[in-house]
């Protein structure tokens, strides 16, 4: 804790950190939320070995979702570390 | 020294919950094989279903009665001591309705791909809860989402504002949930619909009225153990008697990858027609896995945004993060959240998958003579039609398609009509299992259904008791009256949307859609820019709301009620064909035709409702015109008004930081 917790730069410093991980954590949501199935046809060119999913499909119904919910607790784990580091997190 | 107490205490509680619930779940499948061993012993198949539904409602108004309360922020935010993980549990019960639980899976099955934006909208909108708006909401320390709005946005006016879209996409909602509880119950007790939606209230009123969210939180969760056991059994077993793995979410590639083959030879047989660019007439083949065959691009995308942002801007849902102890929970509770609806959601297109693959091998193709007596059941309440008749049985079946100039004998896919709810409520019978997991099935659905009704009554009520009458009417009202209030709310407001349920409206389904797209378009700036951007004012922020909500209501009402004014005078053309590109009707002969042209407001029989708009934009889709609007219209009128004061700015950092009080203190 370089600056005490509620100096002006402190608060900026944390508020600049914590949007940057807001764009980044909306990207990752915009392209997997979109992007990757605006390939859907060439996507399904391709079929998951073993499971035989094509792979267009296969995004849609469940890889998506499974970066949803990886995303959102990696998220709340760096926001967590955000808050600490400059000194607003809850006690724990 | 007090901290050290108060975590040790919530450790406890954390393992006093871990206990109850563990109980219980291992209580309910010792009940679910109790009926198991009663049908093996001959206990008719109706008795079974009332006993599945009245023990699990019982056990629901037990835990009702039981977290009863009589304080304030026990009543509204449970106490704000609703862990994590458990309110995760909470979340995606009061999240999956009986439209997630029966409806989307029939929805994957008709629209193949297409579907799937329903799947990728109800989930990714959780993203954008945690990273823009949940856990600042929860610093706060609102109890209701009006409660932020009239705080950051200068008083009762904004206030009123975010109650009336609030109640706009909460009550429909509402309505279609109870019709939901009707719906199931009818179809597996038999009883009346209108009594079996009378019966649906009173679940919910035992749960809701007695100890408000407190209630609430604590039957969601029973009810989420419920409903995720209930979806998952059948296709566990569906998928282990037919590919040998338990995992369903794995096998249904291979049964998608035979739906494929099975497509193709059926065209070839002459067994379906396909819908290609040149024609697609009703009832054609729409390729599984090929996309855009249901909804243009845009409104693929347009579904899926509009859902996401919905999911992020709907108060009954933002409510839920308000009962977590602490801003760091609140996060930690979304990803819970996601990961409960995920359970469901990524489940849900392998009901869709196995059912195609039934219908398609063992439906289409056949001899009428040797039609599966599964279906007949369904025919009989007018769900499954053959050949233009509901399937009721052989002989009808044969009648109606040797009707029909040229039958080849065969069902062919365009004879075969399925309504989608059959998807889910029919495959335990298609797997041939026993009836105590078709049962299950219902208990699951009612549980879907009753959990997102209280969450959304819940919502209603506190708004009007909280927001309406302690904040706008009598500030000054004692605790006891305040409860008082908000409980004879309760009853009323669940009583008015029992009453138009039973009345089966027309629209009812579709306005749970609509709900995403208005609540995204009144809600989602100002929540997003409240906090976000401390140079938004309060004249920007009701301007942007007004334009926002107005503009995204306007569309979906011309198009809905007064699609000929629409055609008229605002400039709507038909909607197009998502694979011939061709005008889905055509305004002009259908508007000189004085039997439509008079049809104001539109009846549900008029073939321009709901298929005309601008830029070919599917009104469930209203959302993407009005949003956009909505926060234009907040940064230019912001801007040209003076910056909030200081003390306002004060306050945004401190929602920005989780340590500390919350900014509003309420006194109890």
């Amino acid at each position: 804790m370089a600056s005490p917790p509620d100096s002006p730069a402190n608060q900026e410093e944390h508020w600049r950190k914590t949007t940057n991980l807001m764009l980044t954590h909306l990207g990752i949501w915009f392209f997997f939320g979109f992007i990757i199935h605006m390939f859907v046809n060439t996507l399904n060119k391709v079929t998951i070995p073993v499971l035989g999913f094509p792979l267009g499909f296969y995004m849609a119904a469940q890889g998506s979702l499974i970066v949803f919910v990886v995303q959102l607790f990696l998220f709340a784990k760096q926001q967590n570390n955000i808050d600490r580091e400059f000194g607003y997190a809850e006690e724990d | 020294m007090a901290t050290q107490t108060s975590t040790a205490a919530s450790e406890a509680f954390y393992k006093q919950l871990g206990r109850m619930y563990g109980t219980y779940t291992g209580g309910f499948i010792a009940f679910i094989i109790l009926l198991a061993i009663l049908e093996q012993l001959g206990t008719p198949n109706k008795v079974l279903g009332y006993l599945f539904v009245f023990f699990t409602l019982a056990v629901y108004a037990f835990i009702g009665v039981m977290t009863r309360t009589a304080q304030v922020s026990e009543y509204y935010v449970a106490g704000r001591r609703v862990p994590a993980f458990y309110n995760g549990m909470a979340t995606g019960a009061d999240w999956m309705s009986a439209a997630s639980f029966v409806g989307m899976a029939g929805s994957l099955f008709l629209q193949g791909y297409d579907g799937l934006a329903w799947v990728l909208g109800w989930t990714g909108g959780f993203v954008l809860v945690s990273i823009l708006v949940g856990p600042y909401l929860r610093k706060f320390g609102a109890y209701t989402v009006p409660d932020f709005m009239s705080f950051r946005f200068g008083g009762n006016f904004a206030r009123f504002l975010a109650v009336v879209v609030l109640v706009c996409c909460s009550f429909t909602y509402v309505t279609a949930q109870i019709y939901g509880t009707g719906i199931i119950a009818s179809r597996f007790l038999g009883m009346q619909f209108e009594i079996a939606v009378f019966v649906g209230l009173v679940g919910i009123l035992l749960c809701a009225m007695l100890g408000g969210m407190r209630a609430v939180t604590w039957t969601q969760i029973a009810q989420y153990i419920v409903l995720i056991i209930a979806y998952l059994t059948p296709i566990v077993i569906l998928s282990t008697a037919k590919f040998g793995i338990p995992i369903p979410e794995l096998t249904y590639g291979q049964a998608i990858a035979e739906i494929g083959a099975r497509e193709q030879q059926m065209l070839q047989q002459n067994l379906a027609v396909l819908c290609t660019a040149q024609s697609c007439p009703a009832g054609s083949l729409k390729e599984h896995i090929v996309p855009f065959t249901t909804w243009t691009p845009l409104n693929y995308f347009g579904i899926i945004f509009c859902m996401m942002v919905g999911t992020a801007s709907l108060p009954h849902i933002l409510m839920r993060y308000f009962t977590t102890p602490s801003v760091k929970e609140a996060r930690d509770s979304v990803a819970w959240s996601l990961f409960f609806i995920f359970l469901l959601y990524f489940s849900a297109p392998a009901y869709a998958a196995f059912s195609k693959l039934e219908v398609y091998t063992n439906i289409i193709g056949r001899d009428l003579e040797q039609i599966r007596p599964w279906l007949f059941t369904w025919g009989e309440l007018g769900l499954i039609q053959i050949c233009g008749k509901n399937a009721t049985s052989v002989a009808d079946v044969v009648a109606a398609c040797k009707a029909i100039a040229g039958h080849p004998g065969v069902v062919r896919l365009q004879d075969f009509v399925i309504n989608t709810d059959v998807i889910v409520l029919s495959t335990p019978e298609i797997a041939g299992l026993p009836y105590v997991i078709s049962g299950l099935v219902a208990a699951g659905g009612l549980a879907a259904a009753l959990s997102t009704a209280d969450g959304l009554l819940l919502a209603i009520a506190n708004a009007l008791s909280h927001d309406i009458y302690y904040k706008m009417l009598d500030p000054n009202a004692p605790a006891i009256r305040r409860l008082t209030v908000a409980r004879v709310l309760l009853f009323f407001v669940a009583l008015i949307a029992a009453a138009l349920a039973a009345s089966k409206p027309a629209d009812i389904l579709a306005m749970v859609g609509w709900a995403f797209s208005l609540a995204m378009a009144g809600n989602f700036p100002a929540l997003v820019l409240g906090i976000w951007w401390k140079r938004c004012t309060t004249t920007g922020a009701i301007c942007g709301m007004i334009a926002g909500f107005g503009l995204c209501l306007f569309y979906l009402l011309t198009s809905r009620y007064f699609p000929q004014a629409g055609v008229k005078y605002f400039g709507m053309s038909s909607l197009l064909n998502p694979v011939t590109g061709g005008p889905l009707v055509n305004t002009a002969q259908i508007l000189a035709d004085p039997k439509w042209a008079a049809d104001v407001p539109a009846s549900a029989a008029n073939p321009l409702i709901n298929r005309v708009g601008w830029f070919n934009l599917n009104n469930i889709n209203c959302g993407l015109l009005g949003m956009p609007l909505g926060f234009l219209v907040m940064i230019v009128v912001s801007l040209m008004g003076k910056e909030p004061s200081k003390e306002m700015q004060a306050y945004i950092d401190e929602i920005r930081k989780p340590r500390g009080r919350t900014v509003l203190e309420e006194k109890t």
